[in-house]
């Protein structure tokens, strides 16, 4: 089963990335507010009970892929393969 | 009779580059260092654990991250648990902090540059044991460098972190990356871990430009040393 992990910058977290992209944007004539980086993992986890994959997904996310003192993230499942 | 030199281990992971200057300056100051490959689950008998510079397991996912999923790692974190001595510098303080043996984190530097350069940085305490031979209040030269130095705790933590005097090593002047209250160094509630982002391993000659890094590896050896002979 496919499962897409969308990890962010917690908001009100400084985030030099986002501030240059933001500023690059602008240089090109875009009308921008604010742009923030974060970070976008595809799986391919084993099984196809979507409640199980998603808690195996958010065991992922706790103990590796987000750290939750800067970072919040987002689960999504895709169709079963 | 010189006392014996008490082993210190320094913890090698894919990707560490200051493991040797490490070493060396640990045995110039009397110590024996040994170099621990990641991969070993045991550690040797040591006083001490240093985890070294560099970009262990090229800083993939968040800088530490990875690392603190090493063998090695496993039986640091219960060295640290059992009072054991650990100091991390640099990468070494990223994957403490990953590994939860120091709160906080370490982020991209809030310039986005690289930063390499002497810094100057205040002494908090010098009741943990790292800095035993420095006044509080001191200024230490030592040099950064590093693109995620920018430390960063919330409010909360920010707050337990002054109430329980955990925060060691501010820097004075212009910050080289951003980090939150100019923190430099932190030690866990107990002590007996910290984890700082300037390299003291790269000042312990004058010839060097400072020998202040001594003052705080020195301490590591001395508490290193008392801890061997406690336990013989």
């Amino acid at each position: 089963m496919k499962a897409t992990v969308l990890v962010r910058p917690k908001p009100g977290i400084l985030d030099p990335q986002g501030k240059a992209v933001e500023d690059s944007l602008r240089h090109l004539g875009f009308k921008v507010d604010e742009a923030r980086v974060g970070r976008l993992l595809d799986l391919e986890v084993e099984g196809t009970d979507p409640e199980a994959a998603r808690a195996q997904v958010e065991r992922m996310c706790a103990e590796l892929l987000a750290n939750p003192l800067i970072e919040s993230y987002e689960i999504e499942l895709g169709e079963t393969t | 009779m010189t006392e014996p030199a008490p082993r210190i281990a320094v913890v090698v992971f894919p990707g560490s580059n200051d493991d040797r200057d490490a070493a060396l300056a640990l045995e110039t100051l009397g110590a024996e260092p040994v170099l621990h490959w990641h991969a070993e689950p045991e550690l040797p008998a040591v006083g001490a654990v240093v985890l070294p510079g560099g970009f262990s397991y090229g800083d993939y996912l968040r800088a530490g991250a990875i690392a603190r999923f090493s063998p090695a790692m496993q039986a640091v974190a219960e060295y640290a648990t059992n009072g054991g001595y650990v100091l991390g510098i640099c990468n070494g303080f990223q994957v403490l902090c990953e590994a939860g043996l120091l709160p906080g984190v370490l982020r991209p530097n809030e310039s986005l540059s690289f930063v390499c350069r002497d810094v100057a940085v205040r002494v908090e305490r010098n009741d943990a044991p790292f800095l035993a031979a420095c006044e509080t209040g001191q200024r230490l030269t030592i040099p950064v460098k590093h693109g995620e130095g920018c430390y960063f705790a919330d409010a909360e933590l920010l707050a337990e972190l002054e109430r329980n005097r955990q925060i060691v090593l501010r820097y004075e002047g212009e910050s080289p990356n951003g980090s939150i209250d100019d923190i430099a160094g932190v030690v866990n509630a107990d002590g007996n871990v910290m984890g700082l982002m300037p390299h003291p391993e790269h000042a312990v000659d004058p010839l060097l430009g400072s020998s202040d890094g001594a003052l705080i590896l020195q301490a590591l050896v001395e508490r290193a040393r008392e801890r061997l002979l406690a336990a013989a």
